[in-house]
């Protein structure tokens, strides 16, 4: 397997009022094409903000961030928006679905950024919204939907522009037990059958044991690292 | 276009809140299409005014008459085509309660200077052969059922006759279309020469001379000749073209201009804190749906031309409905009674337009700006 994602000597560091803070200190890490990997440590360890520089939404102090082979820590604001919308999807822990559109909507809304056509996008929305089993719900807004079919089609939107990494902050955070299994189960169908690379942030053990491989981090750098059978 | 949704959408997030901040910048636009269609419609009826036509006026002010001796006078002058006298009569027909917009005149030599009346010549004739004849406007005629031929009586409380009465009998010989001023204005005419005889006081006095000039480029000139001509007389005159008389008199009444753009721009610049807070609200509460739609690949310029577009659709919608209330306004037959055929000029369609989109453009600059810095990492850390 060749590496996706990789991340050399990375430091990050935030000014908060007169004090500097160093949030990841010298990070490496690569990250295999197809690979489904959890990110795992305690509030405070960084891993939001690993996965913040991972998915191109912020930069690090120091160190290089390449997916599939580009610098994006290179890139200027206006090509790293360009970049994630051509790269990345998102599923984040509270769906952050845009409550005045229904399902369909709310789903098509990266596509808007390509130069699909209307029946197109419709047709890409239609499949994406078959492989989260929420066809039935198309017309719904968020708020009529329960909060595991609204993640669903938060994944719904994160899969629908084909992206070459998906990533997902704490999916399973604001969710029960079941519904958080019945999402797990999608996510890692969608690394399985469908090959995506899958980075994912979680402080529950149950949702990484989802993954193909854990990493916890401490205070900014990475303490463990637990490789699972990928099948 | 593919974005429209989800402008449109972000524009209706608060109902309540939307359609509040609309109905202000509807009757905003109300207000504004109502005092500028009237500002401008005056103007352009004042610029629409004949240019050769004249009126000579007391120079003291109007209440002070003028001698019918100089008519003749008047006449007399190079350059002048018509003359006509024009003696206030305001009359009541029945009753008090219905006035009648009477004026004692030269018949012919007025229907000369007014070119817009439309009359058949024979009713000038009839006019000059009847002592006691009136013309009518036709829609005065068709309200009081008076046909030609009709004697109507006319009450006055001014001009008391010779006789010692206080009601004319005047005899209708023809009636005309159009008016003098616009459309509106629904004139009763008797014949000055009948008037100067039958009067018991005035009978040597008129209002005012109304007059065309053979050649605009002489207006000056003429205007000039007459007021040097009556110049240290017990009754000085002011000659002026149709529309600075008009402006004058309309300024005496109240500087429409200055009343119309003074209200107009207090509520507009009211109206862009209302604007300007609503938008910034509305980004304030939606900051971690844009850091969303930044997340999913949407550039700061993007951001910032949607909450512009946002903005803009709001002000231009609200304006729209506005200026096309304030349009319906101007149709409505009560105020067509009272100000004659106004309409709401183009030229006010189009400062409300650009009004609109300059109000959308500086009260939608600020959240849009804001939206466009807007940190993402940070944006969706506060939740």
């Amino acid at each position: 397997m060749t590496a996706l994602v990789t991340l050399r000597n990375i430091t990050k560091s935030y000014t908060r009022g007169k004090q500097k803070v160093e949030v990841l200190h010298g990070v490496d890490l690569d990250i295999e094409s197809g690979e489904f990997l959890a990110l795992m440590g305690p509030s405070g360890s960084g891993k939001t903000t690993m996965l913040n520089l991972i998915a191109g939404l912020d930069r690090p102090s120091s160190g290089e961030v390449s997916v599939n082979g580009e610098r994006i820590d290179r890139l200027s604001r206006g090509a790293l928006a360009d970049w994630r919308a051509r790269h990345i999807g998102f599923v984040f822990q509270f769906y952050n679905l845009l409550p005045v559109l229904t399902a369909e909507s709310n789903v098509e809304v990266p596509l808007l950024l390509t130069n699909l056509s209307r029946s197109q996008r419709r047709q890409r929305v239609k499949t994406a919204l078959e492989l989260v089993g929420l066809s039935d719900r198309a017309r719904h807004k968020p708020g009529e939907l329960s909060g595991g079919q609204q993640q669903r089609v938060a994944i719904a939107r994160a899969i629908v522009a084909d992206p070459t990494l998906l990533v997902c902050d704490e999916p399973t955070g604001d969710l029960d037990r079941q519904s958080a299994e019945e999402i797990m189960n999608l996510v890692q169908a969608l690394n399985r059958r469908h090959g995506k690379t899958i980075v994912m942030v979680t402080h529950d053990p149950k949702a990484a044991s989802f993954a193909s491989r854990e990493l916890h981090l401490d205070k900014g750098r990475l303490a463990e690292n637990v490789a699972r059978d990928a099948a | 276009m593919k974005y429209f949704r989800l402008v449109w959408a972000g524009l209706w997030r608060k109902k309540v809140r939307t359609i509040l901040t609309m109905l202000s910048i509807v009757f905003a636009f109300l207000l504004f299409g109502l005092l500028q269609g009237i500002n401008q419609g005056f103007n352009q009826q004042l610029q629409r005014l004949d240019v050769d036509r004249m009126y000579v006026t007391p120079r003291n002010g109007q209440a002070d008459p003028l001698p019918i001796s100089y008519y003749e006078q008047i006449k007399a002058i190079p350059g002048v085509k018509a003359v006509a006298p024009w003696t206030y009569f305001g009359g009541y027909f029945q009753d008090a309660r219905n006035p009648i917009p009477a004026f004692a005149t030269e018949a012919r030599a007025l229907f000369e200077v007014y070119k817009e009346l439309e009359i058949k010549p024979e009713y000038l004739d009839a006019m000059e052969k009847t002592r006691t004849g009136a013309l009518v406007r036709d829609t005065l005629a068709a309200k009081y059922g008076w046909k030609i031929g009709d004697r109507v009586p006319i009450g006055t409380s001014i001009w008391t006759q010779k006789s010692g009465g206080s009601t004319w009998y005047l005899d209708i010989v023809g009636t005309f279309g159009a008016s003098a001023y616009g459309g509106g204005f629904p004139s009763f005419y008797l014949n000055q020469s009948y008037f100067s005889e039958a009067a018991a006081f005035g009978n040597h006095q008129t209002s005012l001379y109304v007059l065309r000039v053979e050649d605009p480029r002489q207006a000056a000139s003429v205007a000039s000749a007459i007021d040097t001509k009556f110049e240290n007389s017990n009754a000085e005159t002011r000659t002026e073209s149709e529309s600075a008389m008009m402006q004058r008199q309309l300024k005496q009444v109240a500087d429409i201009n200055f009343i119309a753009n003074t209200i107009a721009g207090a509520v507009i610049f009211t109206l862009l804190f209302l604007t300007a807070n609503t938008m910034m609200q509305s980004v304030r509460e939606r900051t971690s749906e844009l850091a969303v739609l930044k997340t999913l690949g949407f550039s700061d310029g993007k951001v910032l031309v949607m909450v512009l577009v946002e903005a803009l659709m709001l002000c231009l919608f609200a304006a729209a409905i506005g200026l096309f209330l304030a349009g319906a306004v101007f149709t409505a037959p009560q105020l067509r009674a009272v100000l004659g055929a106004l309409g709401m000029p183009t030229i006010v369609l189009v400062m409300g337009g650009a009004i609109a989109v300059g109000l959308a453009l500086v009260s939608g600059l600020p959240p849009a700006w804001r939206a466009k810095r807007l940190n993402i990492v940070e944006a969706l850390a506060v939740r």
